[in-house]
Formats: structure tokens, C-alpha cells, sequence
């Protein structure tokens, strides 16, 4: 969710800005009084047609407007492919990327589609809890679809809600051609990681580039610190609330970060992601934290881009986990037609989705599912896959992997606020703890 | 004739009698429309949300399922927002420098401007235009424009000064530059509403004041700004509501963090993106509305004073 969060002008401003303070308010009234379910979303009516198979209609929803480029050309050409495959007709509602995020609450508790574009992680496992989504354990296992990717498509009840399409990892990117030209290679243990950073500070290039005025991209470098220095485990506990976040595992988390602030960028809060990534693509930078996506800002350079894996920081530990958000598909539990709706969800991650999907459209993804061709991929991606393969535990990032309500208004300010003033982790760490209290109970 | 001087005798010197208060049917019905139509409307939209809005701040809600979910918290909102939730405090005090920011400088800019421009000068209409043309842009082109200045590493004003200010980043100075870009955009709002009231100012007055050998300057300041107190009233309040809802442009820079807070922001932040804290953040629009009604009183009881005397 984090990649369209955040451009120069994200595009959320557009819709936001219509919203002046006066209407907000009455947004929350609105709201109150649980009326505000006739919004943008659910802008297709309620007829009931055929119940299912050939002649059938299935409403799917998705989080990319039209036109969008080439998530939206997967989508539909996904559904285009159903339709050809299945002969039941495939009504797309094509919602704008943040606009559909933002109101995905009332969009679920008001007239839903059948079948929507949503993310693996808390926030689908708390839409199960509510009965917002509808069980779909009884289309698992889905061929091609491995083990680990069924987990991340399980609730705690212990039943499958998801149906996972696509992922990316977060890594460290470089530029081949400036590690061949310096005799630098990828650091496999911290001391590497360390003599690299100061060979490269010694040659006057910032080791990390680093933007967070947008506030999400910090959280993965929390994240990947966390899983190295306490265990997958302990990061998912704390992600789920069990543990204290002013305990000194966090603690350590935090200096550790501050050790590591020297070799990053400085003034991040005022650099979007694009922009650290141009200071990569132009050399300025040796490295960048970032999601597959960082090619999106820099994609003139993107066939010198490799990566690698955070090196292990803890030997004990290792360094077999990371952040890999999962795309999928749900069925909304309002939806009117639960079996068209499961038929469909369960095609949607099966190998010949993910090939429809990657030829309908000019950049691929990465396909969960192990079945699907990996041709189109770039080596990037097919680098990626192997990385993702291979890893132990997957995180799906900080925003998918805890409470919304927290992610968004106690750990952003948070961890700018550490970024501001990185001496001051005792305070930072007990006020986090303290909301932490108040929102999660 | 006789017939028409009695009647207003009649209604000076005694109480109307009910028989004549009455209007005929249609003008009454018509009195009723335009009474209600508008009260329900204003009940309806206004005061009912409002109302819920502070109901609903006393509870915690994250937007699943029905009314009942609602978990009833009693005080515990407002006992957070100023106990542990660090932004609070720091918006209140954005607020406030926001207000006074906007009373002085705009305001002073756009009377000076509408002044000169008034002064009918060639080209003052190119001018006006010019001065005007930020109120009509969109909020997400302004913020666009700004970042092309204020970006750090790829912005104008670094580029071209060779500074390394991290304008929109360093919380120290980034509610200043989000200020100059605001004032930017209210001083063209309040020059033409200046504008508007120079040109109703009597220009007797204007000779008289020349006759009577006063300059320039002593007849803006001794003859027309006081015959403009209406308008200077206007602007006050605009001023405030203003610099109250201050929240498009800090919501599309970085949405109202790391020294950017403002109260109309945290209600946003809480209730309108991905978080859904609807008590918390009706807790916080409450007080909103709180601060609201002190100006709100304060600029009622101007009025009707004036109205009185």
C-alpha cells in the first residue's frame, strides 16, 4: 500500500483537498450515523443476477483507477481472461489507489463487490474478525500456491481469507556499474556492511539514501532492523501488540538505528522517496533501502539496479526474514454472489491469472504463485523471486502488519520524531508505548 | 387617502390587533418555507453532526460493525489528546502563530496593495489578476509549486542561493515557509476585498479631505480606513476562520507532521486516511469547535454592539 502513499503530489491530495475542514466534520457525523456507506465505491447498484457459472455476473472491485498504467492493465486484463475462460461476465469497478484505501471501511460495511483487490497482513485479518470478509478455506490449497502463502492468507481463527496474486520484497539497491567500478560487493555480515559504509564515505558518496517526508518508507528500515536484531517472532508479536514497545529490545532497535543515521542522508523529513532514490540513480547515494518499486522514480537507470538482502546484524539471528507485502483478492461477506464471487477469487491465484495478467499489461509483477511463467519477469524480478523463495519468514511492512489506527498516527510521527532527534529514544520509545496502551487496549 | 394615514396611526399608537397581525395564507406560507427550509437544512447538516461529533467523542470506535460496538470511554479522549498525544500541544501553539501571522502580514500587504492598485495606474488590472491568480489555483497545484521552490535537494531556492535548508523537513522552519506560501495565496483574497470597499468609499469624502488640505496618507488613515470598518470587520473574521481551518496546504505537504501540525489536520489524520480513530478524532474536533466558538462569540458580540449603538 505504501508505493502510491506517497508521490510529490500524492495522489490523494487531489480527492483530500476537497475535503475542507467543515465537510471533515461532517464526514464524522455522517459517519456516525452510519450513513455514509453510499459512498464512491459502492457506486455500482445492487441487482441480483444469475446465481452462477455461465451467464453469471461477478462485481470486482479494484484499487486502481483506469488508466493508471500498468496495475490497472493487469486487473482488467485478468478479468478479461475469466470472462474468456469462464463465460461469466466480470463487472469491474476501477477505484482510484488511496481513495479506495481510505474508505475501504464503509465500502465493506455498505454494498460491496463481489470480489475486491486488498493486502495480506492485520488489517485483512481484522476485517475477518469483523465478518467484513467472507471464509475461503474451503478453496484452499490453491495449486501452486506454497505454504508460506498460505499462511499469510490465514486470520488467527485459522481459516483462509485471502487469496494471495502478487508480491515485492524490500531489499537494498545499488548500482551495478558503481559497486563493479568501486570493488565493492554486496556485505553479507555487519562488519562488511560497516567497512563498506565507511569505504564508500571515504570516497565522498552517502552510503544510504534516505527519504521519509512522506513518513511510511522509515518504517521498513524499523522493520528490517527489528527482525535482525530480535527474530521474525518478536517482530510480528510486537507488530500484533503483545509486546512493549518501550522494552529494551525496541530500545536496541532504536540505537541501533541512531548508529546507522550517519551513514544515511541527511534532513530525510523533508526528501520524498523519489527523490532519494534520483540521488541512487545519479550516484550521489551508494545504497537505498526500498521496495522494488524504488525502479519506478529511476527507471532510465533500471537495468543497472541489483540488490541484496540486509546483511544479518545478530549471527545468532541471521538473516532470513523480510518485508514482502502480498497483493491479493478477498470476497466482500455483503457481496451478493458468494459462490460466483469464491469461483472467481480462487481462479485469480492460480498461474494462468498471473500469465493473463503479465501479458495484458507492459510491466509484469512477481506472481505468487510458483506455477505462473516467469518470462516476462525482469531480472530484477526474477532475482526477487529467488530471494522471496528462499527466505524463512515473510513480514508483509510495518503498515500492513499492525493496527491501522497505530501504524498511522502514533508510529509515523514516532519515528520522525526519532529521526528529528535521535538522542532522545527513552522519551520516544515511552510515549510509543503509551499510545500503544490507549489504541490497542 | 383618509383611510391610508389611519392605518399607521393606529398601528404607532396601539399594539396590532391579532385580526390584522395575520399575513394573508400565501405570504405566510411563503415566511414558513423560507423559515424552515433553511433551519432544517442548517439543523440537519450542521448542528446534528455536530452534535453526534461530541457524543461520539466521549466513545471509541474504529468503524466495524454496528452503533453498538461502540465502546463508551467516558473523558479518556480528552485526558489523551492532552496528556499523551505528542502532536496536540504543538498544534495548538502552529495555530496560534498561524492566526497572528495572518493578521499581521497578509492583511497589511493586501490593504497596501489594493490601495496602490486602486489608484487606477496602468496595467492595475494585469496586477489584480496577478495577485488574485493563487486564491483560484487548486491546493494540490499550489503545494506542486512550492515544492519546486522549497525541494532540498532539487528545489529553486536552494539551486539558486546554493543553501542546504531543508525547508519542508526542518521543523523548525517549515511552518514558516508553508506560512509564506499561505500568505501568498490570502494576500490577493484580501486585497480584493479591499479593493472592493475602497472603491464603495464616497469620493466626497476623498475631496473633501483634499480641500481641507490633507495628503495622502492623512486621508487613508484619518478618513478612509475608518469609513471602511465593515470591511476591516470581514477581514478579521476571515482572517480567523481562516487561519482556524488551516489544513489544505499542511495536508498536502506532509499531512500535518514533523512541525507541520495544525488542529484541522490531527482531525483528518485520525478520522479521514487509513486510521479509523472516530472517537479520538471527535474528541479532537470538538475542541476545535470549542476554540472556534470563543472567536465566534467574541465577533457576535462586536456586532450586535455595533447594531445597538
Amino acid at each position: 500500500m505504501s508505493r502510491t502513499t506517497s508521490t510529490a503530489i500524492p495522489r490523494s491530495a487531489v480527492a483530500t483537498m476537497a475535503a475542507t475542514r467543515r465537510s471533515v466534520l461532517r464526514g464524522i457525523g455522517l459517519s456516525g450515523l452510519a450513513v455514509g456507506g453510499a459512498s464512491l465505491l459502492a457506486a455500482c447498484g445492487g441487482d441480483d443476477g444469475p446465481a452462477t457459472g455461465s451467464g453469471a455476473t461477478v462485481k470486482f472491485g479494484i484499487n486502481e483507477a483506469k488508466g493508471s498504467g500498468p496495475a490497472y492493465d493487469r486487473l482488467a486484463a485478468m478479468a478479461e481472461a475469466y470472462t474468456a475462460e469462464t463465460d461469466t461476465e466480470v463487472a469491474l469497478n476501477a477505484v482510484d489507489h488511496n481513495t479506495f484505501q481510505e474508505s475501504i471501511n464503509t465500502y465493506l460495511q455498505g454494498t460491496p463487490d463481489d470480489v475486491f483487490t486488498w493486502f495480506a497482513g492485520f488489517r485483512m485479518a481484522q476485517f475477518a474478525e469483523a465478518g467484513l470478509i467472507s471464509d475461503l478455506s474451503d478453496q484452499w490449497p490453491i495449486d501452486g500456491l506454497n505454504d508460506s502463502f498460505k499462511e499469510a492468507s490465514t486470520a488467527p481463527d485459522g481459516k483462509q481469507y485471502f487469496v494471495p496474486a502478487s508480491y515485492y520484497p524490500w531489499a537494498v539497491f545499488y548500482k551495478k556499474s558503481v559497486f563493479e567500478k568501486n570493488g565493492w560487493t554486496a556485505p553479507e555480515t555487519s562488519d562488511d556492511l560497516f567497512a563498506l559504509m565507511d569505504d564508500m564515505q571515504g570516497k565522498k558518496i552517502t552510503p544510504f539514501a534516505f527519504g521519509d517526508k512522506d513518513g511510511w518508507p522509515a518504517m521498513g528500515t524499523f522493520d528490517i532492523l527489528n527482525m535482525r536484531l530480535n527474530g521474525f517472532d518478536f517482530h510480528m508479536s510486537l507488530m500484533a501488540g503483545d509486546e512493549a514497545w518501550d522494552g529494551d529490545e525496541v530500545k536496541l532497535v532504536f540505537q541501533t538505528w541512531k548508529d546507522l543515521l550517519p551513514y544515511h542522508q541527511a534532513d530525510p523529513l523533508g526528501r520524498t522517496w523519489q527523490e532519494a532514490a534520483t540521488s541512487m540513480g545519479n550516484g550521489e547515494s551508494g545504497m537505498y533501502l526500498l521496495g522494488t518499486f524504488v525502479v519506478d522514480a529511476i527507471s532510465d537507470v533500471a537495468d543497472d539496479l541489483d540488490f541484496f538482502t540486509f546483511p544479518a546484524l545478530d549471527s545468532s539471528i541471521g538473516a532470513d526474514a523480510l518485508d514482502a507485502p502480498i497483493d491479493g483478492f478477498c470476497v466482500a461477506s455483503a457481496g451478493k454472489n458468494q459462490d460466483a464471487a469464491k469461483a472467481m477469487v480462487k481462479w485469480l491465484g492460480s498461474a494462468a491469472a498471473a500469465d493473463a495478467a503479465n501479458a495484458g499489461a507492459d510491466a509484469p509483477f512477481i506472481s505468487a504463485n510458483s506455477n505462473a511463467s516467469t518470462s516476462p519477469y525482469t531480472d530484477l524480478q526474477k532475482k526477487s523471486a529467488e530471494v522471496v523463495g528462499a527466505a524463512a519468514n515473510i513480514a508483509q511492512f510495518m503498515d500492513r502488519d499492525t493496527n491501522a489506527d497505530f501504524a498511522n498516527t502514533v508510529m509515523i510521527p514516532s519515528i520522525q520524531a526519532f529521526l528529528k532527534d535521535p538522542d532522545d529514544i527513552d522519551g520516544i520509545t515511552a510515549s510509543i508505548q503509551e499510545q500503544a496502551a490507549s489504541i490497542l487496549g | 387617502m383618509a383611510h391610508v394615514e389611519e392605518a399607521p396611526q393606529q398601528g404607532a399608537s396601539a399594539p396590532p390587533q391579532g385580526k390584522e397581525k395575520k399575513l394573508p395564507a400565501r405570504d405566510r406560507f411563503t415566511v414558513i418555507t423560507m423559515v424552515t427550509v433553511p433551519l432544517a437544512l442548517v439543523v440537519l447538516l450542521v448542528w446534528v453532526p455536530a452534535l453526534l461529533s461530541v457524543v461520539l467523542s466521549f466513545g471509541r470506535w474504529n468503524g466495524f460493525g454496528d452503533l453498538d460496538t461502540i465502546e463508551w470511554v467516558g473523558l479518556q479522549n480528552y485526558e489523551d489528546i492532552v496528556t499523551i498525544y505528542p502532536a496536540f500541544w504543538p498544534a495548538i501553539q502552529h495555530n496560534l502563530i498561524w492566526l497572528g501571522f495572518l493578521v499581521v502580514f497578509p492583511t497589511l500587504l493586501g490593504m497596501l496593495l489594493a490601495v496602490v492598485l486602486d489608484r487606477e495606474m496602468k496595467g492595475s488590472r494585469v496586477y489584480q489578476t496577478a495577485f488574485y491568480m493563487p486564491v483560484v489555483l487548486s491546493l494540490a497545484l499550489i503545494g506542486f509549486i512550492w515544492q519546486l521552490f522549497y525541494s532540498r535537494d532539487q528545489g529553486l531556492i536552494n539551486q539558486v542561493f546554493g543553501s542546504e535548508v531543508d525547508w519542508y523537513g526542518d521543523p523548525d522552519v517549515n511552518l514558516w515557509a508553508v506560512l509564506v506560501a499561505t500568505a501568498w495565496r490570502h494576500t490577493g483574497y484580501v486585497m480584493l476585498i479591499y479593493l472592493a470597499g475602497l472603491k464603495g468609499v464616497d469620493a466626497s469624502l476623498r475631496e473633501a479631505a483634499a480641500v481641507d488640505g490633507a495628503n495622502e496618507v492623512k486621508t487613508f488613515f484619518h478618513v478612509i480606513f475608518p469609513v471602511m470598518r465593515p470591511i476591516n470587520l470581514v477581514v478579521v473574521v476571515i482572517v480567523v476562520i481562516e487561519s482556524l481551518r488551516a489544513f489544505d496546504l499542511v495536508w498536502v505537504i506532509n499531512k500535518g507532521r514533523n512541525g507541520l501540525e495544525v488542529i484541522g489536520a490531527l482531525v483528518a489524520q485520525n478520522v479521514v486516511g487509513e486510521a479509523t480513530r472516530y472517537g479520538f478524532g471527535s474528541a479532537l474536533a470538538v475542541v476545535m469547535m470549542l476554540i472556534s466558538s470563543v472567536f465566534i462569540t467574541l465577533y457576535l458580540r462586536t456586532v450586535f454592539r455595533e447594531e445597538r449603538s
